[in-house]
């Protein structure tokens, strides 16, 4: 199995008085094909551990390699085009564009990778139907359930077959039958053969996936696969 | 492991983003694009309007040439009433550049309607004797009727100018209406269209010179005479002319060239021109501090967007960018409404004064572009704010 995430040794500092010490030395691999829960309290470092993750913020020690790439070799632009062909990201606020439809901010999912907007358009009709919106193409955001965003989210963050998809606190806004629907999708999707993290605080959902890695105050407290 | 290669935008989804502003806040896109246009459409209207005027008025001036020059005696203090000498008209046709003159007597009679009317109420109207080049001088025209011939100048005949006219209620020339002038009865047999460069014949009948000699038994000293020059020549006629006219007191001659008013008028135009001008380029400076603001508003709104892009893989240039073509976009809006808007001005209010439109290119133009400049430079620092912006700082303020 080859590795798609490889977080060796990361130490997070924000320049605070007195500095804060989000991640102090957190080692952990995440192969392909895997399903991780990464669970936490707040203040645990989850958010930091994400943002390290998806190479939105750079460690301040330690070396984060995300599908064959050393982070810390790479400039800002580089880290740009390895999130837009390599991560896939699925936020608890769904952060969907409201004027535009489902598909279309499904094929925003590629804006960034030079694919043209009839191919993205198809490609976003696949991923739709994937996660069970094939009746909502042509729905504005605004006019779809919670349930039905975060699932446009999702096709969003898988429309380009990322290496890796992470995702924060995907229930935190969702009630929990739509919430538990959301982790059946999940599961699907991995059986299906996609990489996941999820990041949550919520140990009843944690606790549906195969592999959970606990954190509390910036350390791996327990990992499910090492132990 | 092969190198990350960065993907270029097409055109199409540059512009596809720039628009996305538009499409979620549209009545903002509207107004601040209003501010642009408002400016815009001033600078071309001003423009467009100078222009039409001044097309306006050369064509007037060509119309009526600019080669006419009145002589008449000087009047104010220390000058008393100067007259000039009865020969004034002839020695002024021997200047070599000049082709022809005419001279005009004012003649001290009334004219009346009918021998009824009380005298004095002559309604402003004079009695001027006139020599028969007078219409060709003034490149006037006869509106109904003739104008005076050899003949007709000998007898009580008058032409009345066009107020002079409305004024002894001849609306139409029959060949029998009779005004009565000088206590006498005279014949109209024309009326004249208004004069452009002498106005106050308008207010005028006319009648010939030896016609008022014979029956109003007038001087013939002329009180003014109407002098076409060879335009080459133009200056140095009128230095001549004082001392050809009245050799003994050449500074009781006054000369004059009527087209210098109209000249003098448009000059005073290009004043008021320029500062309409100013006050469009600062409505328009206005506009672009208005885009100015509500995109750096737009920035702050947008965070999560541009942290939601940043996450997809959007560059900081890309997201540069894309707010940059949004203020781009604002500006293109305004300025092409705003010369739109200043077109129609141009065209309505040329159409009014019967004028032809006429819109310098430049004014489009440079509309137009001093739009995209100012959108440019508008978008600069909000874009830059946004590009700045780290994603995890942009996701964070969700």
């Amino acid at each position: 199995m080859t590795s798609v995430l490889a977080v060796t040794d990361v130490t997070k500092t924000y320049p605070m008085t007195p500095p804060v010490h989000a991640l102090r030395g957190v080692t952990f691999d995440v192969e392909q094909g895997e399903l991780v829960a990464v669970v936490g309290p707040s203040g645990s470092g989850k958010s930091t551990m994400l943002h390290v993750m998806g190479t939105l913020d750079r460690p301040s020690t330690g070396e984060v390699e995300v599908a064959g790439y050393q982070v810390s070799e790479l400039t800002d632009a580089e880290l740009s085009t390895l999130r837009a062909q390599h991560i896939g990201f699925v936020f608890q606020q769904f952060h969907l564009l409201n004027g535009y439809s489902a598909l279309d901010n499904v094929a925003d999912g590629m804006l960034y990778t030079g694919v043209p907007l009839e191919s993205r358009r198809a490609m976003a009709r696949t991923a739709l139907e994937r996660v069970g919106l094939a009746h909502r193409f042509d729905h504005v955001a605004t006019e779809l359930s919670g349930g039905e965003r975060q699932r446009v989210a999702i096709a969003r963050a898988l429309i380009g077959s990322p290496s890796l998809l992470l995702a924060d606190e995907p229930t935190g806004n969702l009630d929990s039958k739509t919430g538990a629907d959301l982790v059946r999708l999940i599961d699907e999707l991995h059986a299906a053969g996609s990489t996941i993290v999820v990041i949550t605080h919520d140990l009843d959902i944690a606790e549906q996936f195969p592999r959970i890695v606990r954190l509390r105050d910036g350390l791996i407290e327990s990992d499910s696969k090492a132990a | 492991m092969d190198e990350l290669k960065r993907n270029r935008m097409s055109m199409s989804d540059v512009f596809r983003t720039a628009t996305v502003g538009a499409r979620t806040r549209p009545m903002r896109i509207v107004l601040s694009a209003l501010g642009i246009a408002i400016g815009i459409a001033a600078m071309v209207g001003v423009l467009g309007l100078s222009e039409s005027s001044k097309s306006d008025l050369l064509a007037t001036l060509d119309r009526l040439g600019t080669n006419l020059v009145t002589v008449q005696a000087g009047t104010g203090i220390g000058l008393g009433s100067g007259e000039l000498p009865e020969t004034a008209d002839e020695m002024v046709a021997r200047i070599g550049p000049v082709e022809t003159t005419a001279a005009i007597s004012e003649v001290d009679a009334n004219v009346y309607r009918t021998d009824f009317i009380a005298a004095g109420q002559t309604g402003g109207v004079t009695v001027q004797a006139v020599g028969l080049e007078l219409l060709d001088v003034l490149a006037g025209e006869v509106a109904d009727g003739q104008w005076l011939n050899e003949a007709t100048a000998e007898y009580p005949t008058a032409v009345l100018g066009s107020v002079a006219a409305d004024r002894l209620g001849v609306n139409e020339v029959t060949g029998t209406q009779q005004v009565w002038l000088g206590e006498q009865w005279f014949t109209v047999v024309g009326v004249l269209a208004t004069f452009e460069l002498a106005p106050d014949l308008d207010r005028a009948a006319m009648i010939g010179a030896s016609a008022a000699e014979t029956f109003l038994d007038d001087d013939g000293v002329p009180s003014r005479i109407l002098v076409r020059v060879d335009p080459a020549f133009i200056d140095d006629v009128i230095d001549v002319l004082p001392a050809t006219v009245n050799p003994e007191n050449p500074e009781e001659v006054e000369v004059d060239r009527p087209s210098d008013a109209l000249e003098a008028r448009e000059a005073a135009d290009d004043t008021l021109t320029a500062l309409f001008l100013g006050l469009g380029a600062v409505a328009l400076l206005v506009g672009g501090v208005g885009i100015a603001n509500v995109m750096v508003i737009s920035v702050l709104e947008r965070r999560s967007e541009i942290g939601l892009r940043r996450a997809l893989g959007a560059t900081r240039r890309q997201v540069a960018t894309q707010f940059l073509g949004e203020s781009l976009l604002l500006a293109a809006l305004g300025g092409v409404s705003g010369v739109l808007l200043g077109v129609l001005v141009t065209t309505v209010y040329a159409q009014i004064r019967g004028w032809s439109a006429l819109i310098p290119t430049l004014a489009i133009v440079g509309g137009v572009a001093a739009a995209l400049i100012i959108g440019i430079i508008a978008g600069v620092y909000p874009a830059t704010r946004a590009a700045r912006l780290s994603p995890t700082e942009a996701l964070r303020s969700a």
